[in-house]
């Protein structure tokens, strides 16, 4: 069984938490990505679920045993590096031999294991190579060969595709999703790239500072980010945000921000007022928002950038940050330095606390683990 | 166009310059070994002879033969080789083992220690000398192989060459080694000592040298005849009346040969090995 748990792990290098409290539930053979900026822990998160890392408090369960104490090369896992950690001096085939030398495997067996890993990934040619005679591609399948070849239960993957060119990476990443689909196996993967986590993670972990931040699908992530820190750091353009204060008018709750006021969804407005918020940041995604006549607030356009297949509408509202908006390539552009007036539909708004970051919603998303 | 010639000019003039530099140079560090060459192949008269000899008319290569019969050089070659071939070993396997811990294990007072270490750097063998002679006396260890090798078995300076070597070795690889199921001796056999051989020539040529060369503690701790390396035994090829400064300067001569077999066969390693980490690459 590879299911992982973390319960209350905590990681502190001279006094200073690198991962705090964190829990998280990994389901056998799911593909999780734990997913934050550089810093933000996650890779120290995979090091001590890889046992090269010694967690100050918490437990790890793999499977159905705690492995606090289980040494890395006896808590049944492969990791795979960014730096791919290919031995220099030894073949390709001697490179994925090796996890089956320690654990003194037969040597005919042996051969058949290298043999059948090397044919999963396309390396059946080039097994005489050294790594320093592959390209960046192939070292990272011969990393993943090894990996594969005697079988874990939990595949660890740190960064695998960041040292790889864009068009690689695209491709790879594929290959990794199909390759997951066959080996039927638990995969823990960590990034700092947004757009891979979306693409391959059944859910995604978010974690900054050491904390977690949320657990959820791709899509629930990106349509109901559980704070303001997901909702920023998730999406490219990233969300518009902007802070104001709650006005009320009779029933209708509105925030004024600069440029003008935008009122609240009548769910989310009940929320507020019960809670009685007086600060709040709404946040908007760039496809969200349009320009037409009867648009909330003001806007002056500073940039116009096209990227082939849409546009983005750079403007100001009176003050940073700019607004972005995602613009289809039919439309028609506006000119820079045009005043416009920028709107959104209600139930495109994301609502957070001012003081907190956290989401203002009127359910509690679900961020369970999936069935 | 006359300026271009002019620099051409002028990079010749002090590419000339350089090479007569290293002419002079070399003419110097060869110079003596030449004449010690030329020296032992010269019947004994002619040696001291003025002005000297700057070439055998008549090579005498009789003085080699007497060296080795009368003189016992054989002798005293095995024995430098047995002492030279422990301090050797003992002084790699020391070192690699030092060195690995202070790169990549963790322990309490890690660089206290190693500063310690390297603080043996800067002692003089004479310092030790004594504590070292009562220690060898004993143990009862005059007169033997053992007691010629032990103190030098291990040494700062391979602790600190492997220390640094190891430290280039990617902490990553041991991490994948650690998860495919390799213990700290296993990857260093496996995995980290393959990856610094050349630091490992560079400091088995070192302590050839070294071990070789050794002049003071060989004798001090023999007195058995049957005992003595090959520096000491040099010494006695002259005293001991069998043969005068011909055949020493032909014990000279042979007890030189194998640095000179070494240094040429591993010039590459060593060069490599000494400047290895200076530069990542």
């Amino acid at each position: 069984m590879g299911q992982v748990v973390l319960s209350g792990v905590t990681k502190r290098f001279d006094g200073l938490a690198a991962v705090d409290d964190l829990t998280l539930d990994v389901a056998d053979r799911e593909f999780l990505v734990l997913l934050g900026p550089s810093g933000c822990g996650k890779s120290t998160a995979l090091r001590m679920i890889a046992g090269l890392e010694e967690i100050d408090e918490g437990t790890i369960w793999i499977g159905d045993r705690v492995v606090n104490d289980v040494e890395a090369r006896d808590r049944d896992i492969a990791m795979v590096f960014q730096t791919y950690a290919l031995y220099p001096h030894m073949t390709v085939a001697a490179n994925i031999e090796f996890p089956l030398k320690a654990r003194k495997v037969a040597p005919d067996e042996r051969a058949r294991l290298v043999t059948e890993a090397a044919e999963t990934l396309g390396l059946s040619d080039l097994l005489d190579r050294r790594p320093a005679q592959l390209s960046g591609g192939q070292r990272q399948r011969v990393a993943l060969a090894r990996a594969i070849v005697r079988r874990p239960a939990v595949f660890l993957m740190d960064e695998p595709l960041s040292n790889l060119d864009a068009k690689l990476r695209v491709q790879t990443r594929a290959e990794l999703v199909d390759l997951h689909r066959r080996l039927e196996a638990t995969v823990i993967y960590v990034t700092h790239d947004q757009v891979e986590a979306m693409t391959m993670g059944s859910r995604i972990a978010i974690l900054d500072q050491g904390v977690l931040q949320q657990v959820a699908p791709p899509q629930e992530v990106y349509e109901r980010p559980a704070n303001l820190f997901v909702a920023r750091f998730i999406g490219n353009p990233p969300m518009n945000t902007m802070a104001g204060e709650v006005v009320q008018e009779g029933a209708d709750v509105g925030v004024r921000l600069r440029g003008g006021t935008i009122p609240l969804p009548s769910g989310i407005a009940g929320v507020v007022r019960e809670r009685d918020l007086a600060e709040l940041i709404v946040g908007v995604r760039p496809e969200h928002v349009t320009m037409s006549a009867d648009g909330f607030i003001e806007a002056t356009v500073v940039v116009v950038e096209s990227l082939g297949h849409e546009r983005h509408v750079i403007c100001d509202v009176a003050g940073p940050p700019f607004v972005i908006v995602r613009q289809s390539i039919d439309e028609q552009p506006p000119a820079e330095g045009d005043i416009v007036r920028l709107s959104t539909e209600a139930d495109s708004l994301h609502v957070f606390e001012a003081e907190t970051g956290e989401r203002v919603d009127t359910d509690v998303p679900s961020g369970a683990a999936p069935t | 166009m006359a300026d271009t010639q002019h620099r051409r000019s002028g990079s010749l003039l002090r590419t000339v310059l350089l090479y007569v530099a290293l002419v002079v140079a070399a003419f110097i560090v060869l110079f003596p070994i030449y004449i010690t060459v030329v020296n032992s192949l010269l019947p004994l008269g002619q040696i001291l002879g003025k002005p000297p000899k700057l070439f055998p008319t008549d090579p005498q290569w009789g003085n080699y033969a007497e060296a080795f019969t009368n003189g016992r050089m054989a002798r005293y070659l095995v024995n430098s080789a047995i002492v030279t071939t422990l301090i050797m070993v003992g002084q790699v396997g020391t070192s690699i083992l030092a060195g690995y811990a202070f790169a990549v294990l963790r322990f309490p007072f890690k660089n206290t220690l190693f500063m310690l270490f390297l603080a043996t750097l800067m002692l003089p063998i004479e310092v030790t000398l004594v504590a070292n002679f009562q220690t060898i006396q004993t143990l009862g260890w005059q007169d033997t192989y053992q007691g010629l090798a032990a103190p030098f078995l291990a040494i700062g300076f391979g602790t600190f060459l492997m220390r640094q070597a190891f430290l280039g070795v990617p902490r990553d690889l041991r991490d994948a080694a650690a998860l495919d199921g390799y213990g700290h001796f296993r990857f260093m056999a496996r995995v980290a000592v393959p990856l610094v051989r050349p630091s490992v020539a560079a400091l088995a040529v070192f302590s050839f040298l070294l071990a070789w060369n050794q002049y003071l503690w060989p004798l001090l701790i023999t007195d058995d005849a049957d005992m003595r390396t090959v520096q000491i035994g040099l010494r006695t090829l002259k005293g001991e009346g069998a043969a005068g400064l011909d055949v020493l300067f032909a014990g000279t001569v042979i007890a030189a040969i194998p640095i000179f077999v070494l240094l040429i066969v591993f010039q590459k390693q060593l060069v490599r090995g000494l400047t290895s980490g200076a530069v990542k690459g």
